[in-house]
This record gives C-alpha cells, sequence and structure tokens, in this order.
C-alpha cells in the first residue's frame, strides 16, 4: 500500500472528534483568514512579478517587501531597514546568521559558543561549520529551567571568540534568557566577538529591542507568529558583514539569492501588524488561559512534571509538561483522536529516535523526556477550548497508563 | 489505529506461568508479556503491558493473538518480520516495536524452560537476531546513564513543579 493510501486509511479511521483545538504552534499551524487574505492578491492581482525586475508587478512587489522590512526593522527597534532580509524559514535565517558570519570570517579560527538548548538551525550549522571551516564550538550547559546563567557565559568567552549565539525565548520549554546581561558579558569579554539571538519564540511575547538589547543579528520566523510558513527574516546590525552560503541569482536581497517570497512575505506582514495590535492585552489574555491549563493538568492528573521555568521567566503562551508513566508519542495520538493536537519530545516523535536534546540538557532523564508534552497557545484560542482540553488529558492518560507496564511495576497511579 | 484504540489482550495476568520484559523505560519503548502455558507447553492465554508509542501497542496486541494457541515451538518460529506484516506492514523507523515484542516473547520462552530445567532441541542456544537487538539497546541505555553519572554534570534533574 502506498503511504498515500494508507494515510487515507489512517484519516477515515481517525473519525471527527466532537471538537478540535490545536496547540501545536511550535511545529507549524494554521494561518487566519484575514492574513490569507493579504496574501492573495500577490499571487496574481498585484506584485506577482520579480521585485527587481523594472516593470509594474515588479515594482508592486518591490514595495510590499520594502513595507515588509520597514515595519519589522520598527519592530524591532533597527535603525535601518536595509538591516532586515527576508529568507524562505526561520531556519534558513539561523543558517544564513551562523554560516554567514563564520563564511566572512573563516581562515581565522577562533572560537563559537552557542547554548545547550538552541534551535537545531542553530546547532547544526554551527557543527558544520566545526568541520568545514576549523572553528571550535562550544556548548554551554542550562540549569535545570533552562537558563544560561550570564556568569557561566563569561568562562565560556574570551579574545578568540568570534560568534555566540543564544536564543532570546527557548522554542520547547519557554525559558525568557537574560539576553541583555548575556549580550553585556559578551560584549565586556570581547568587544568584537557578534551575539546572535534566535527570537522567533520571543517576537511579540516579550520586549525585544536591537537596540536596547545589543545584539547584532536576530531571528524571526512567519509561521511562529500565525503567517504562513516559507518566510522567515534575519535582522544583521549594520557593520557586521556576512558572506551567503547559499549561491544563485541575487535580487532585492543581497544576503538569501533566489526570488523572494513575496506572497509570503505580505502575509508575514500582516501577521505582525495583527500581532502588535492590542499586544499587552493579547499577552495577558494567553497567558491567562495558559496558567488555566497548566494549572488545570496539574490539578486533575498526577504524576505529571513542568518542565521549565515557572513565573515571569516562561513565554505565556508555553506550556510543557512530563506525564509520568506514559510514552509522549502514544499521547500525542490518543488526545489526536479526541481532537486535541500537540506534539511531544519523546524519541519515537522523531525521526532520530532521540528525545528532545533540550529536555536532556535541563537534566530530564529518558524517560521523562519520553512522556512530554508542549501546547502552544494564541489569542485565537478560545477559553472553551481550554475547557475541552481540561476534561479530555486526564481521560487520554488514564487510558494510557492503564496499559503502561512501568504504572503497575513502579507507581500506581492514584 | 483500530488496534491502538482496542488493544487486545491487555494487562497483568494474575495465573500466568512466566512473565518476562524487553526494552526499558529509558529507550522510550517497553513492553512486559505474560504467558499461560497449559498442557502440551501450548500457550493458552497472553496478555501484555506496555510504556510506548502506539506502534508498540498496536505490535504487543497482535503478538499476543498470535501466539494465542499455538505451542511455544511454532510460537518461537515468529519473526518480528511475520508480526511487522500481520500489522500491514510497520515503517523502518518503527521496525524496533516490532523487534522488541518478539524480543520479549523469545525470553519467555526461554525463561519458561530454563524455570523448568529444560532445554528442546529446537532451542537454540545461540541468541536471536531479536534477543540480540532488545540487549543492545537497554545495555546502550545503561551505558549512557553511566557516563551521565561519571560525568555529574547534567545529571540535577530539576523538581520544578512535580506533584506527587
Amino acid at each position: 500500500m502506498s503511504v498515500s493510501a494508507k494515510l487515507r486509511e489512517l484519516l477515515r479511521e481517525h473519525g471527527q472528534p466532537p471538537r478540535e483545538v490545536y496547540f501545536d504552534l511550535e511545529n507549524s499551524g494554521w494561518v487566519p483568514p484575514e492574513i490569507v487574505e493579504a496574501m492573495l492578491p500577490y499571487f496574481n492581482m498585484r506584485g506577482f512579478g520579480h521585485p527587481s525586475i523594472t516593470h509594474k508587478p515588479g515594482w508592486e512587489a518591490l514595495e510590499v517587501l520594502y513595507e515588509a522590512k520597514e515595519l519589522v526593522a520598527r519592530t524591532l527597534g533597527a535603525g535601518s531597514l536595509e538591516e532586515i532580509t527576508f529568507t524562505h524559514s526561520g531556519t534558513e535565517a539561523n543558517n544564513l546568521a551562523i554560516l554567514g558570519y563564520l563564511l566572512a570570517n573563516r581562515g581565522k579560527g577562533g572560537k563559537v559558543v552557542v547554548s545547550a538548548v538552541e534551535h537545531l538551525s542553530v546547532i547544526f550549522p554551527a557543527e558544520f561549520a566545526e568541520k568545514l571551516l576549523g572553528f571550535k564550538v562550544l556548548r554551554i550547559p542550562v540549569d535545570s529551567e533552562g537558563f544560561v546563567d550570564p556568569e557561566v557565559l563569561k568562562n565560556y568567552v574570551d579574545r578568540e571568540t568570534v560568534l555566540v549565539s543564544v536564543q532570546a525565548v527557548n522554542h520547547e520549554i519557554g525559558t525568557v534568557q537574560p539576553l541583555k546581561e548575556l549580550v553585556d558579558v559578551v560584549k565586556a569579554a570581547n568587544p568584537d566577538a557578534v551575539f546572535h539571538t534566535d527570537a522567533a519564540d520571543a517576537y511579540g511575547w516579550i520586549d525585544i529591542d536591537v537596540e536596547k538589547l545589543g545584539v547584532d543579528m536576530l531571528t524571526l520566523s512567519g509561521h511562529k507568529v500565525h503567517g504562513p510558513r516559507g518566510v522567515g527574516a534575519l535582522y544583521v546590525r549594520e557593520g557586521v558583514k556576512l558572506e551567503s552560503p547559499l549561491r544563485g541569482q541575487l535580487s532585492a536581497e543581497k544576503l538569501w539569492p533566489g526570488v523572494e517570497n513575496v506572497p509570503l512575505i505580505a502575509g508575514f506582514k500582516r501577521a505582525v501588524e495583527l500581532l502588535f495590535e492590542n499586544l499587552e492585552r493579547n499577552i495577558l489574555y494567553v497567558k491567562g488561559l495558559r496558567d488555566k491549563l497548566m494549572s488545570g493538568i496539574l490539578e486533575r492528573v498526577p504524576h505529571v512534571l513542568v518542565n521549565g521555568p515557572l513565573d515571569e521567566k516562561r513565554a505565556p503562551n508555553n506550556a510543557n509538561l512530563s506525564f509520568l508513566y506514559v510514552e509522549g508519542e502514544a499521547l500525542t495520538v490518543e488526545l489526536s483522536m479526541r481532537g486535541i493536537y500537540v506534539s511531544s519530545g519523546s524519541a519515537c516523535s522523531s525521526r532520530i529516535l532521540e528525545p528532545s536534546h533540550v529536555l536532556l540538557a535541563i537534566g530530564r532523564k529518558h524517560e521523562e523526556a519520553h512522556g512530554s508534552i508542549l501546547f502552544k497557545l494564541s489569542r485565537y484560542h478560545k477559553p472553551q477550548d481550554v475547557d475541552y482540553a481540561l476534561e479530555e488529558i486526564p481521560k487520554a492518560v488514564a487510558r494510557l497508563r492503564a496499559i503502561s507496564s512501568l504504572a503497575t511495576v513502579q507507581v500506581a497511579p492514584t | 489505529m483500530e488496534i491502538f484504540r482496542y488493544p487486545r489482550n491487555l494487562g497483568p495476568m494474575e495465573d500466568a506461568t512466566v512473565v518476562e520484559s524487553a526494552g526499558s523505560p529509558a529507550c522510550g519503548d517497553m513492553i512486559k508479556l505474560y504467558l499461560k502455558v497449559g498442557e502440551g507447553d501450548v500457550i493458552e492465554k497472553a496478555t501484555f503491558e506496555s510504556y510506548g508509542c502506539a506502534a508498540n501497542i498496536a505490535t504487543a496486541s497482535i503478538l499476543t493473538e498470535m501466539v494465542k494457541g499455538k505451542s511455544l515451538r511454532e510460537a518461537w518460529q515468529v519473526s518480528w518480520k511475520q508480526l511487522s506484516d500481520e500489522l500491514g506492514g510497520l515503517p523502518p523507523i518503527k521496525y524496533h516495536c516490532s523487534i522488541l515484542a518478539v524480543g520479549a516473547l523469545k525470553r519467555a520462552i526461554r525463561a519458561y524452560y530454563s524455570a523448568k530445567s529444560e532445554r528442546p532441541e529446537w532451542l537454540p542456544e545461540a541468541l536471536t537476531l531479536e534477543e540480540k537487538q532488545v540487549m543492545e539497546e537497554e545495555e546502550m541505555m545503561e551505558r549512557y546513564y553511566k557516563a551521565l553519572g561519571s560525568a555529574g554534570s547534567a545529571s540535577k534533574a530539576g523538581e520544578t513543579g512535580e506533584r506527587e
């Protein structure tokens, strides 16, 4: 049976649950109609031309591209819109930052410092540069809540350090890093070291100002803000030189070849406009829902660990819990049949059969990481979505614990 | 999907003749197999418990169905590939679920005979492919934890919000 035929069968058997709630905004998500609407004209009505060709559809494309750069630059407190480069994903923006900076500085040797909980699109390019370009990569450990301690970072930075990359907010456990302090210790130890931050999960949740923070490069991703997939952005401070790791015809973007994804950039722009409308109120609203979800689960389900920090040091949209004695992938399937869509840091969910490197880095044991479930909320969730989840999750966990060989040999769930 | 939702032969068995498990929670997969062996070394009843993914639960459920009524000698012949085919073919990344289930079965059969201090001539001394694989997986995790313990670095597990 072909893969598509198997999937058709699987979806037919899945059936239609009474309510559907999508909490997997980490991995991707739906694009709200008002954002899709902003993209549609650029497919075939206007601006569908190549943005660097001199005709009307090209100029219209360039216009929206520059409007988007201006908007993003303004929201980041960047000095000039020339400092914003659009790529075709957040992964590409991280690759451009890490590989692009190291390519421009190859031959000089030196150290690259990344945190142990970075997104793989930061860790892998750093390791690639180590193999290919001869840089030495150091991974800074984090504490049990995922924080990089500025005092620890200090020990990793010296005159040989060329690049430091620490994310603003962790994508799995929501840890809000003390970014300003981290930048300060790096710059104090070595003013020439460049600081990159992956802010894909911070944008719209915490205050990000490149001037106040003093970061040199910063990554954003479209689908993390309800925009479309297929668009990312990198802020590069004026004066920081990169060499693109990608080769091809350059267009309006000087660092990223390939025709700009103009309709998607128009969608990203609309997503950013909406993100910053009623920002404070939306953050409080989402935090309220998240708190209700997290404390509701802890009240109703025994043997649950919270992964990551509590209180203000946790991004307001993130809940990550380990349900002991159940395996996370089985729980994602069980919850899917109840209409609740989440993801897991379990090894079974990954294609390399290794549990989440973030959870292992904060000291979670394998079996704790395997039972982890990640929820991400947004202003589009309704209180009823959380109520429904709180009804179904205890039932789903109880069913899998009844099957579990661990629950009976170790501790019978109460 | 149907088997995951309604697994058969689920749960511990009080009058089991032999109980064996394979895998470890650290690998993310563990199955515990209960067999009731009767007259003529025939499996009268087989049940399981599983800490594992959907595929793990489904393979264990199918295996218990497959071996019910079989003699231990017949059951020994079941290979991970047969079990996978019985499920309509597992994707390669899930092969280990089938290997784990068959590994537990083979361990149970060996345990049954070693408890009786018997060894039928059809039961090879050398470990089968499935048993070796399961052992490797278990040993890998053991080594990992030893290495972690001696390094002592990341081992301060966060107790944040733990509720018991």
